[in-house]
């Protein structure tokens, strides 16, 4: 039995360089190769291991059989957006981590076959990244839809409230999605850099949105540009908010606010929505300096790192306060961002960050630390080593321990309920506690993954359309 | 698009403008700011909304021309457009009746000083201005002040016009003019805001500030803006724009305002440079 297909990628010494995809997807004779591998289980357990059900066996099996058009009208089924799926979904522990190959450390890539169904199974599609672009069909329930449905509006244009507008435009609604930047995406557009997600492939599968009959306006701030008053009286008949976890922490140390300390928002926005890597060409400027260190372990942190190393950084290190098992990033993503030359430091924790007299950033002091008992994650805690601590020089810091739930529409929306920790409270139904208000996605988890995101985009749009039936 | 309906220099260097975007006309009070972008490859830039005319989607602006993208909007008039406006952001508290208020405005901080004494005129209360120029052709806004205001001080750094002097000297004479003054807001270049915090402090009188940080997104996204007041972190863009002025560390503010002076140099010389034109080329060759 032939093992696992590796992803073709740039060579890390060429794309540490620019920002082009590094994974290259897979050619049509790889890709048939590694459907074959798939033993077309009676009861496939990848399937749920995913949370949007794809219908994982058979559009490996269309694949195999060569017609990854075939394919990706099978995926559309359930997920309007696996151009964008196949590249970010973490598949090695969901579908993938169920494989029956998966035991013999060989599970079938199925998320570069999704990839490949997304970028070769439009038509004429033949090189990856741009096939989504040139998609002359549109999802297959659209024609079956029946027009004219209520109104509904979507606060929020990232994977939570894409993936509900486009299930509920399947259903016939009305949807206009309000995105608070003047660019469509949320944390796909600002986020997630151009060499691990094609602005492209976002754009195209935007455009599929459009197709659909969903309207996308942006530079809207619902709460301030217009309240939930106003949607109402604009005749919207329920509203989906999926704003996200927007608001980032920073370290919580002294010298948090010098120069050259950025959130991983920050930075990232600065790169990716607003192309600073083109400054002077474009308006907006970014530091990067010699040397930079980037304070986290997840994929924000890693894209952070490499972002920081293709714009320019000599030396990039990610510090993390635990050890390499439980860096929390995607594997993939760590091996990547090693092949291309960021230094790990672990069991390392910011104490201080040092700035000159004129509050630019120095150098980052660290506390070396050890593993000590499990804490509540089940991970364990990292403990100081009493004595240990150490300043590293460096020009620039980026703060990627996490974010919180963006405060606006909760502040200018009386009356919706939230949870302890600023979340938007929601039933069993993803309804808040005002009537035919839905949430789902960050803004109520915390800050999670994509496709946790587009899972629940996806069943508060269900959830939607049993209300405006009558039925809930 | 947002089509720019009128644009006028009103100083040197300092323009009027007024700008078609009907929501945030319907909704903007004073307090709360804009972010505008001129075209695909434009940064984000934060102005304060100075007046609306709901009725027609109008907002007004004022802005100077301090770098790249202010002197390209300059050459903007009737007939272009933004490629974005969005808010109104920030929080606007409405102003109540407290009593007798100070405004003070320095340079173009004059231009978010006027919505919020109009709107504490119309509160009921007692309003003195303050405003205050580089000199006579700088001072922006008089004749606004003084239909709005009970009082209206004029200063210039050089005695071109009004007393010769700062702001802050005026504060002292007009609490002495007018007896005791309740609140005072002071809003211009942070100089000017931390010397009339100072003062203000030395008198014993409450201070509002209104802070202009560095920002990108405008909603509490990215912490670009983020300034320390009361000794906590906090986000202007969506905690301010206005602050207790003797909480706010005005240091770090200005080494934060500071961060890009480079690359804001050397965009504004490659702007400069190109609307010659020509002209730089045939001296070269
Ligand atoms: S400007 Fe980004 S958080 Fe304030």
């Amino acid at each position: 039995m032939p093992g696992r297909v590796a992803m073709p990628k740039q060579p890390p010494g060429e794309r540490r360089k620019n920002f082009r995809e590094v994974a290259l997807g897979l050619t049509p004779e790889l890709a048939v190769a590694e459907a074959r591998r798939c033993l077309q289980c009676k009861n496939p357990p990848c399937v749920t291991g995913c949370p949007v059900q794809v219908p994982i066996k058979e559009f490996i099996g269309l694949i195999g059989q060569g017609d990854p058009a075939a394919a990706l009208k099978r995926i559309r089924e359930k997920n309007l957006l696996p151009a964008i799926c196949g590249r970010v979904c973490p598949q090695e522990v969901q579908c993938e981590a169920k494989c029956v190959w998966a035991k013999k450390g060989e599970p079938i890539a199925i998320g570069a076959l999704e990839r490949f169904a997304a970028d070769h199974g439009a038509a004429d599609a033949a090189q990856p990244g741009r096939a989504v672009a040139s998609e002359a069909s549109p999802a297959p329930a659209a024609s079956t839809a029946r027009p004219s449905r209520a109104r509904v509006a979507v606060v929020g244009s990232g994977p939570a409230g894409l993936t509900a507008a486009a299930e509920l435009a399947r259903h016939g609604y009305r949807v206009t999605v309000f995105e608070s930047l003047h660019a469509a995406g949320g944390v796909l557009r600002y986020g997630i850099p151009e060499f691990r997600l094609p602005k492209s492939v976002l754009d195209a599968e935007l455009d599929g949105l459009r197709r659909l009959g969903v309207e996308i306006e942006c530079d809207v701030v619902v709460g301030q540009t217009v309240t939930l008053e106003d949607l109402w009286a604009e005749g919207f008949r329920a509203v989906f908010v999926g704003t996200g976890a927007g608001l980032p922490h920073f370290l919580g140390v002294a010298g948090e606010n010098l120069n050259g300390v950025y959130s991983a928002n920050e930075f990232l926005t600065r790169a990716n929505l607003m192309r600073a890597y083109e400054f002077p060409e474009t308006d907006t400027p970014i530091r990067t300096g010699r040397r930079v260190a980037v304070v986290g372990g997840g994929n924000v942190a890693m894209d952070s790192a490499r972002t920081a190393l293709r714009l320019g950084a000599e030396q990039v290190m990610i510090v993390y306060r635990r050890s390499r098992e439980e860096l929390p990033a995607r594997r993939e993503e760590v091996e990547n961002a090693e092949e291309e030359g960021i230094e790990f430091r672990f069991l390392q924790a910011p104490t201080r960050i040092l700035g000159d007299e004129r509050g630019q950033v120095v150098g980052l002091e660290v506390q070396r630390m050890e593993l000590g008992e499990p804490d509540a994650s089940g991970r364990r805690r990292p403990v100081p080593v009493p004595g240990a601590e150490e300043v590293i020089p460096v020009d620039t810091v980026i703060s990627a321990i996490g974010q919180g739930p963006n405060p606006l529409f909760i502040r200018y929306t009386p009356g919706l309920a939230t949870t302890a920790g600023g979340q938007i409270a929601v039933d069993e139904n993803g309804e808040t506690s005002l009537r035919g208000v839905f949430a789902g996605g960050d803004i109520v988890t915390g800050a999670a993954t994509v496709i946790l995101a587009m899972g629940a985009g996806k069943e508060a749009a269900h959830q939607i359309h049993r209300r405006l039936e009558g039925q809930l | 698009m947002f089509p720019i309906i009128a644009r006028r220099e009103i100083a040197p260097g300092i323009h009027s403008l007024w700008v078609k975007a009907d929501r945030v006309a319907s909704k903007a009070r004073p307090g709360h700011f804009v972010i505008l972008r001129l075209h695909e490859r434009g940064e984000r830039i934060p102005l304060t909304v100075v007046g609306t005319e709901p009725e027609k989607g109008l907002v007004w602006l004022i802005f100077q021309e301090v770098g790249k993208s202010t002197a390209e909007l300059a050459g903007y008039s009737p007939g272009d457009a933004l490629l974005d406006v969005v808010g109104p952001l920030g929080q606007a508290e409405p102003a109540g009746k407290v009593g007798t208020v100070l405004c003070v405005g320095g340079g173009v901080g004059t231009a978010p000083v006027l919505p919020r004494a109009r709107e504490f005129k119309a509160a009921g209360n007692r309003v003195i201005g303050i405003v205050g120029a580089r000199n006579r052709d700088l001072l922006i806004l008089g004749r606004e002040m003084e239909e709005t205001c009970d009082r209206v001080y004029f200063c210039t750094d050089d005695g071109s016009f009004g007393h010769h002097g700062l702001v802050t000297d005026l504060i002292p004479l007009a609490q002495a003019e007018h007896g005791p003054v309740d609140r005072v807001l002071a809003i211009g270049p942070v100089p000017m805001m931390r010397a009339a915090v100072a003062k203000c402090g030395e008198l014993g009188l409450p201070v509002t500030v209104s802070l202009n940080a560095l920002m990108v997104d405008g909603t509490g996204m990215c912490g670009a803006c983020r300034v320390t007041v009361g000794g906590v972190t906090r986000f202007t863009c969506v905690d301010g724009p206005e602050f207790d002025g003797a909480q706010v560390d005005f240091g770090e503010l200005s080494a934060r305002l500071r961060q890009y002076a480079a690359e804001e140099r050397l965009a504004a010389e490659r702007f400069a440079a190109r609307r010659k034109g020509g002209e730089c080329q045939c001296r070269g060759a």
